[in-house]
């Protein structure tokens, strides 16, 4: 090795430029840029340059004012390094080049691995379905890929613009494939659960929902009578809206109609457009199995109301039984949820628990009736029995005592907590309890409460215990000082919450057990609406699925 | 043609009910037992979104896939949906497969060395002073540093002005016109300035006559491309014009048939190259077609010695080759192929088949990489050149697997070669079928940049590329990576017209490779 130094350089002081030369030495250049950004990075080297001792090089050394006059003798094959700073920090950097020329890449492993795939296009081409959970503006995007990469679609997905809702719909019946969603909650698919599900047994029926609590309400009552799911298809809550026209719902019914496993269908809304009704019952009808169709709209009857007829194909009868057939009998309209899947149990030959015996309860100090759901549908439901109850709360504003506190009507109140307006950056409250043991507090606290309703869902999805911080509410006060609780628990045995001990838990906690949602409301609203009383003081049995 | 589209785990290029398994299983039609609707198990699902939605249907024994989702189309929703309208669509997947195969068709061979104003008819017009630029269309009052150098440069070269000041004064008296070498069928690298007295190589595909050119290069350290200005850098202009050029002409003469950039390519990538920023191969390859015909021309041996030490000689001709195919490839109606990415050095630019000559800009990035002794990112002009052509023909940064000798521009591993490589799979339609990747087991190249999978994936394209110093006159100081910003995709998005479903043709099958 030879060195040489250039004390005629333009240098400041002790800083002084050296040229190391290596003959025939040859290293790639990038390998000479890394070493040399190095080298640079050293305490009082000012700068430094490795080369092989071509011209051109030469030439940008010389730029640099880092040729010396020994190097610039070099030949292409050599090697120069050269360096400039102080004296120390030159013996440092020289001896430091042979470390860094040798230094090698450390594999990554990682970077062989197979990256995750990014997109729907990227996804394993034998992919079957797509659960889409992204945020509303995004969703219906993802679904049309999905649909365009031949894959179903669950979207769970809310606030999805509207016409992307029906283009995708369009295009998922073009193409034989489903959209389910957006705003889709659950769904069991060839015994796969989607979203908010419970563990079902797999049987013969098929059902299809605009409604995910109702379609688990439904299926876990099937499920209790020994009755298991052939399929479960959401549709999202807008399905059976007159824009969106049903076509997830028609498409369903097409499916499980074709679908010799399949031996009845059951459909279930909220109220769906009167047009869309029609439409979708007119093709129940064609079904070559029979249907039982479950509206919330009043059709069929529900306890303490009297049925009022609704759009449909052909004549319906009372069948007596809080259903209504129509179309040679195939298509059975029930009012209510319970009503749905016990016409279900009927129809199949089995025999539904109907006439569970109203339990006794205690007089209500207050009059007004205040029912807490986690699942939208169970408000519809609901109010259906209390149309005139009021559907949200407020929150004290000022500076007073009961700012930022709920304030709860002077009426009926039917919140329905999954509600945006309650789960504004906040997990749903099947998941998170927080928003609802709030409610909660503040609906046992108010003297004018004559009873309270809480639904308990479990399944995939729900919270792990749910039951938990609605029973410690209840346990703050004794139940002879606070209003009465009624509460009802959807799910199965199966699901990972144990139903059993969730029901233990809310009745050690002094609630009642309602077997449905509907027996839940009938027995509450019996509560505010008995005559004789002002509002109820004794409970007979006013209603006639009772 | 034996080029395959699509693939795992490349980019799947689905279309509209090509699975006639599940065709089968679709409403109206006959279900097949328990598993009529998602198929055999397990059952796979792909999960977008909240992860932990992923895990209900794992829990019944389903195969879930959970995405590495981002919002698509730069979060745009608006973009995200169109770019869904686009995904799968029967007319926009024949379309690329077209453009994709015209591309893969084209077979550049070098045919002639000429003067530009015999190449390009726009230069050969006496009372014009028209010089071409590198990327997209540009005022002489934008232009950066290096391509101020080259603009001046070049009115020396063709004695318009007697001095750089008079040369700007030229300019700035509009006495100048400028164009992007893009327009005219030609690339060239860095600040890409062609004048009409300057030699450029033609390149031509013989089944359709289509011809591409581009400027010979001036080899490493001080060159006008880079912005150098200098007697050194006119000198060898001078040289190349009347020295150069003419034993290049006549080595081809003799030779009597054209050479074979696609053979040379293909043979370089087994060889280190990726034939945008190493060309140490190719230009070898390339020398040895030609030194026997060279060496009986006049001045041969300067010739051969310049030549020999031009590492990067080869580079134009990867240019030109690829403005070649991919300008075969442009024109394709619903085609979201890309068929040009080009700097200017302020703004950046891509062309797509389907849409017509409008270019997709977005600022100029600056360029990671590794800088010459005395210089750093504070002096680097931004992203600059025509080179990057190369990209969208599956070169460069695509076949980065094949250079590992040059990862190390940005601290980068041999293993990030190969996954850069990789990667620009997923956003490519197609694999080369000659140009071949031995480091991923001779996998062909990644070609054919489709603007949807970059918006998608959000993964952009890679570029390997020089470093040029920001002011004129100074040269290269540095090389790196970049990348064509997202920016130019999803602009190019909004300009699509979503092709009507109904009247679009039924989708071509498509071919997976193994």
């Amino acid at each position: 090795m030879e060195q040489a130094t250039d004390d005629t350089a333009p240098d400041d002081g002790t800083v002084r430029t050296v040229n190391s030369l290596r003959r025939d030495t040859y290293a790639d250049s990038v390998a000479l840029m890394r070493a040399a950004r190095r080298l640079g990075d050293l305490p009082g080297v000012t700068a430094a340059s490795l080369v092989m001792a071509t011209e051109a090089n030469l030439r940008l050394l010389a730029d640099a004012h880092l040729l010396t006059a020994e190097a610039a003798e070099a030949r292409p094959n050599d090697l120069i390094v050269a360096v400039r700073g102080d004296a120390e920090a030159l013996a440092h950097a020289l001896d430091a080049v042979d470390g860094l020329l040798e230094q090698t890449d450390s594999p990554t492993p990682a970077a062989s691995a197979t990256p995750a795939a990014r997109s729907l296009t990227e996804a394993d081409p034998a992919t079957a379905l797509a659960l889409i959970s992204t945020p509303g503006p995004y969703a219906a995007a993802e679904a049309l890929k999905a649909l365009r990469c031949g894959m179903h679609a669950f979207v769970f997905s809310d606030n999805v613009p509207l016409d992307q809702e029906i283009r995708l719909k369009r295009e998922a019946h073009r193409a034989g494939l489903l959209a389910m969603g957006p705003d889709c909650g659950t769904a069991v698919i060839d015994g796969i659960p989607l979203g908010f599900a419970n563990v079902l047994r797999p049987g013969r029926i098929g059902l299809i929902g605009a409604s995910g609590t109702g379609l688990q309400q439904v299926s876990c009552l099937l499920d209790a009578n020994g009755e298991g799911v052939r399929q479960m298809i959401g549709t999202g809550g807008r399905d059976l809206s007159a824009d969106v026209g049903g076509i997830t719902t028609l498409d369903a019914l097409e499916l499980l109609d074709a679908d010799p496993g399949c031996e009845l269908i059951v459909l279930v809304s909220k109220p769906p457009a009167p047009e869309v009704a029609e439409r979708v019952l007119a093709r129940a009808a064609r079904a070559g199995k029979p249907v039982v169709a479950c509206f919330l709209d009043g059709s069929g009857s529900l306890a303490g109301d009297g049925a009022r007829p609704s759009g449909g194909e052909g004549t319906r009868s009372s069948a007596g039984d809080g259903t209504r057939s129509s179309g040679g009998g195939r298509v059975t309209v029930a009012g209510t949820l319970r009503d749905a899947a016990y016409a279900v149990v009927e129809a199949l030959g089995g025999k539904a628990p109907r006439g569970v015996e109203r339990p006794r309860l205690p007089v209500p100090h207050g009059h007004l009736l205040r029912a807490l759901y986690a699942g939208g549908t169970f408000a519809y439901e609901a109010r259906q029995l209390l149309p005139d109850a009021a559907t949200g709360t407020e929150t004290g504003t000022g500076m007073g005592p009961a700012a930022g506190e709920v304030l709860l009507p002077d009426r009926d109140l039917i919140l329905d907590l999954g509600d945006d307006a309650y789960t504004a950056g906040r997990p749903h409250p099947m998941i998170d309890p927080t928003v609802r043991a709030r409610h909660l507090r503040v609906a046992l606290d108010d003297p004018r409460t004559a009873v309270v309703v809480l639904d308990v869902v479990l399944g995939h999805g729900a919270g792990a215990d749910p039951a938990a911080a609605l029973a410690a509410e209840l346990e703050r006060a004794p139940s002879g000082q606070r209003p009465p609780v009624v509460a009802f628990v959807v799910g199965t045995d199966a699901d990972p919450q144990d139903r059993a001990a969730q029901e233990a838990r809310l009745r050690a906690a002094g609630a009642l057990l309602a077997p449905t949602s509907t027996d839940a409301i009938e027995w509450a609203a019996a509560m505010v609406t008995s005559p004789g009383h002002e509002r109820a003081q004794e409970l007979t049995t006013a209603g006639g699925a009772v | 043609m034996t080029a395959s589209v699509g693939g795992t785990p490349d980019r799947m290029t689905a279309s509209i009910g090509d699975t006639p398994d599940r065709m089968t299983a679709s409403i109206g039609g006959t279900p097949r037992g328990t598993t009529a609707l998602l198929g055999a198990a397990p059952v796979r699902i792909a999960a977008v979104g909240v992860p932990d939605f992923a895990e209900v249907p794992r829990s019944a024994g389903a195969d879930v896939t959970a995405l590495d989702w981002r919002p698509p189309a730069s979060g745009e929703p608006e973009l995200a949906w169109r770019l869904a309208e686009l995904t799968g669509h029967p007319a926009v997947e024949a379309a690329n497969q077209e453009a994709v195969a015209r591309l893969l068709a084209v077979r550049p061979v070098w045919t002639r060395v000429l003067p530009a104003r015999e190449a390009i008819p726009a230069l050969d017009d006496s009372g014009r002073r028209l010089l071409l630029h590198a990327g997209p269309p540009l005022a002489w009052p934008d232009m950066c540093g290096p391509m101020r150098a080259g603009v001046i440069g070049a009115a020396l070269l063709e004695g318009w002005a007697d001095s750089a000041e008079a040369a700007e004064r030229l300019a700035d008296g509009g006495a100048l016109e400028f164009a992007p070498c893009h327009h005219h069928e030609a690339v060239g690298p860095m600040g890409g300035i062609i004048s009409p007295s300057m030699p450029l190589i033609e390149v031509e595909d013989r089944a359709t006559g289509r011809r591409a050119y581009s400027n010979l290069n001036e080899g490493a350290g001080r060159c006008l491309r880079y912005g150098a200005l200098g007697e050194d850098v006119m000198e060898r202009l001078r040289w190349m014009g009347s020295v150069l050029a003419p034993a290049l002409s006549a080595a081809l003469h003799a030779r009597g048939e054209g050479v074979d950039l696609r053979a040379i390519t293909a043979q370089a990538l087994q060889m280190g190259d990726e034939c945008h920023s190493r060309n140490t191969a190719a230009s070898a390859l390339l020398l040895r077609e030609l030194a026997a015909d060279l060496s009986g021309t006049a001045h041969a041996r300067e010739v051969l010695r310049f030549l020999s030490d031009n590492h990067y000689w080869f580079l134009n001709f990867s240019m030109a080759a690829a403005k070649l195919a991919t300008s075969a490839a442009h024109g394709v109606p619903h085609s979201t192929l890309v068929t040009a990415f080009a700097r200017n050095g302020v703004e950046v630019g891509i062309r797509v088949s389907g849409l017509g000559d409008a270019w997709f800009t977005a600022p100029a990035t600056q360029v990671r990489g590794l800088y010459f002794a005395g210089y750093g990112p504070e002096d680097a002009n931004p992203d600059i050149g025509d080179s990057a052509i190369t990209e969208t023909y599956g070169l460069g940064g695509f076949s980065l697997a094949a250079a590992p000798a040059i990862t190390g521009f940005v601290g980068g591993t041999v293993e990030e070669a190969l996954r850069t490589s990789r990667e620009m799979a997923r956003i490519s339609l197609a694999r080369h079928e000659a140009y071949r990747l031995p480091a991923l087991g001779g996998v062909g190249a990644p070609v054919g940049i489709d603007v949807r999978a970059v918006l998608d994936t959000g993964i952009v394209p890679v570029v390997t590329t020089g470093i040029s110093h920001r002011e004129p006159g100074i040269g290269q100081i540095g090389a790196g990576l970049t990348h064509a910003p997202l920016e130019c995709f999803a602009k190019a998005l909004e300009a699509i017209r979503v092709p009507a479903l109904d009247a679009a043709p039924v989708a071509v099958a498509v071919a997976v490779s193994p």
